[in-house]
């Protein structure tokens, strides 16, 4: 493949086998004589780490697509050098160079006269694969991508949803396990609930495969999403700020890139954050139907004024104001006030901080996959995370990718378990 | 008005030229075909050659058949080229529009698709392109066939061992014998609709894709 023995590519090959290569533009340049032509990139420059998803974002005429076709030659650029793991794709054979790089693209392209599985096999058939490893590789991609191969092998295109459409389209580009991709504007064609299951299984597959992948959108919320880097570009093909999304949104580097990201990029930092390892209000808790104990002066040491009832296994059952609790005497749970959101570690500070609002309170609570209380989440905790730049995130895309197996996070506001 | 026992009388001669009629248009389209896919794949390849190919088969079109075939008798004498040449001609001009359209028709993110994907240009062309210009293409062989088997019962002029089944016509015309005239017309009509409807079974079997468009996604 690409490998070169010279150049320490071996972060491209992790533990498992599976492979990545490392994407690097330098200098490179596509000017054009017309000025009808696809959009001109100018004097672009940056390195895309195997395994990590690359997203090339900014408004229409700003070159992305440009960028990224000239990746495998689909557009020659006039002048730099675009390197995929060390070697120079303009020395390689085109059509070998575009067998071993994955592409997919907005309108996927399907070939309506082949089945599902013969288009998933179009490049291994290409490379001369046996029928029985094509036949094989088609229920093993058709079922990563999740396509039941007894229902959908034998359609053909014209028989599919566009949603179903785009899962082929990625499954084919997959199929001789390209150890980069090249996707442009793969999910822009579906409609937005598709697009968002869409983009959560990519994010599945990507965790599991670990490809490099150059991916083109207009789309900033996409980017911000799927990216472990994110190359903003403007009109002229210029690069504005390459950085991972945090920093985008954190330190845009121009009024255009400030511009670009939105008047909401403090919110769509929240966005990317979990409450993870944020440090938690220890909230003053009593039991329920036990004895009261010093529940009273304890709340009332506390600078937030509540007492929050738990039930014995530890899980929240609601608010006591402090001058509701008696001094001495048993807890009664009538008195509680059900009104926080409940909260889990991975839940986006932006989802939390939306819940709190529609529950117009200060604070939420936190709990563990069981349901028990592990502390509460401030608002002024949130703001002070939003300042700090994301305290409770564990790497952008990583986390993220981590945290969208899970379900939503979100639990209706606490009421009796 | 038809003398049945004259046309009892003929089956045999029938039979002959219902034959003679179908190799004439096999011959034509066939030629045709050849010749206008060539000169299609070099314009879809190297578009600048298709316009002056175009225009060249229009004007071509535009020649009366009979001053072809008349014209032709000086150069190829009374051989079966000079019945073929001017089939053959005629058809290019239906033959090379639609086969070049079959291909433009490609959806332009297929053939993006198949370059993406590490086709080679002759690759793409066979494997993609082509059979999906199929419907096309069998709509030019179905216009030019049908028009092909009008066009040979008038090689009957040039003399009686062609014309196919246009002898009868030709024969019954000078005679003023509406049984002979009948008995050229009705058969080519209809053998010009079996060639239609067997280019559509065809078709139908090339492109097995084509029957399931627009059912809805399970």
């Amino acid at each position: 493949m690409f490998a070169d023995p010279k150049v320490p590519s071996s972060a491209g090959r992790d533990a498992t086998g599976m492979c990545a290569a490392t994407v690097e533009f330098r200098h490179v340049s596509k000017s054009y004589d017309r000025r009808d032509g696809p959009a001109a990139v100018d004097d672009l420059t940056f390195t895309v780490p195997a395994g990590s998803v690359c997203v090339l974002v900014g408004p229409s005429g700003c070159g992305k697509t440009t960028s990224l076709k000239m990746v495998n030659r689909l557009i020659e650029p006039t002048g730099g050098q675009i390197l995929v793991d060390g070697t120079d794709v303009a020395g390689e054979e085109v059509t070998a160079l575009r067998r071993r790089i994955g592409y997919v693209i907005q309108q996927v392209g399907l070939f309506p006269h082949r089945t599902v599985g013969e288009n998933v096999t179009t490049v291994p058939r290409l490379l001369g694969w046996s029928r029985e490893q094509q036949r094989e590789r088609a229920e093993e991609l058709l079922g990563l991508v999740g396509l039941d191969p007894a229902r959908y092998r034998d359609r053909y295109p014209a028989q599919l949803s566009g949603g179903e459409r785009q899962r082929v389209g990625v499954a084919r580009a997959l199929a001789a396990d390209p150890p980069l991709m090249l996707m442009d504007e793969p999910f822009a064609a579906v409609d937005p609930i598709v697009r968002e299951r869409l983009q959560n299984e990519f994010l599945r597959i990507q965790a599991e495969l670990a490809k490099t992948i150059l991916f083109v959108t207009h789309d900033i919320d996409e980017a911000i999403k799927m990216g472990d880097l994110v190359a903003v570009m403007q009109a002229g093909g210029h690069l504005a700020q390459f950085a991972p999304p945090d920093e985008i949104l954190a330190r845009p580097a121009s009024d255009f890139v400030a511009r670009f990201v939105g008047a909401d990029r403090g919110l769509k930092r929240l966005s990317l954050s979990r409450i993870g390892a944020l440090p938690l209000h220890q909230a003053v808790t009593a039991v329920a139907g036990e004895p009261v104990g010093d529940a009273r002066q304890r709340s009332l040491a506390d600078p937030f004024p509540f007492l929050l009832l738990i039930d014995r296994a530890g899980r929240p059952l609601g608010w006591l104001p402090d001058r509701d609790v008696p001094a001495d005497g048993i807890v009664d749970e009538r008195l509680a006030i059900p009104a926080s959101p409940l909260l889990e570690r991975e839940t986006t500070l932006k989802d939390a901080l939306s819940m709190m609002i529609a529950a117009d309170v200060q604070a939420g609570i936190v709990v563990d996959p069981a349901g028990r209380v592990l502390g509460l989440l401030t608002m002024e905790a949130l703001g002070a995370a939003g300042r700090a730049g994301a305290a409770g995130r564990a790497g952008a895309g990583a986390a993220l990718r981590r945290a969208e197996r899970r379900p939503a996070a979100a639990r209706p506001p606490a009421a009796a378990p | 008005m038809i003398d049945w026992s004259w046309v009892a009388d003929h089956l045999g001669v029938l039979a002959f030229r219902v034959l003679q009629h179908l190799e004439l248009t096999a011959i034509a389209v066939g030629a045709g075909f050849v010749i206008s896919f060539g000169l299609a794949i070099w314009s879809v390849r190297r578009r600048a050659v298709y316009p002056p190919i175009a225009a060249l088969a229009g004007i071509l079109y535009t020649i009366p058949s009979l001053a072809m075939f008349a014209a032709l008798i000086s150069v190829t004498g009374f051989s079966v080229l000079t019945a073929e040449i001017p089939l053959i001609l005629y058809t290019l001009v239906i033959l090379i529009r639609n086969i070049v359209a079959g291909f433009d028709g490609v959806p332009a993110e297929v053939v993006e698709a198949a370059r993406g994907m590490g086709y080679t240009s002759w690759g793409r062309l066979w494997r993609v392109e082509l059979p999906l210009a199929v419907p096309l293409i069998i709509a030019g062989l179905r216009l030019a066939s049908v028009s092909t088997i009008g066009l040979v019962t008038i090689t009957g002029v040039i003399s009686d061992s062609f014309g196919g089944l246009g002898y009868f016509i030709l024969t019954g015309y000078h005679l003023q014998f509406a049984t002979e005239i009948y008995v050229g017309a009705v058969p080519s009509i209809l053998l010009a609709v079996a060639v239609d409807v067997a280019f559509v079974r065809l078709q139908a079997r090339l492109t097995p894709w084509a029957a399931t468009r627009g059912v809805a996604a399970g």
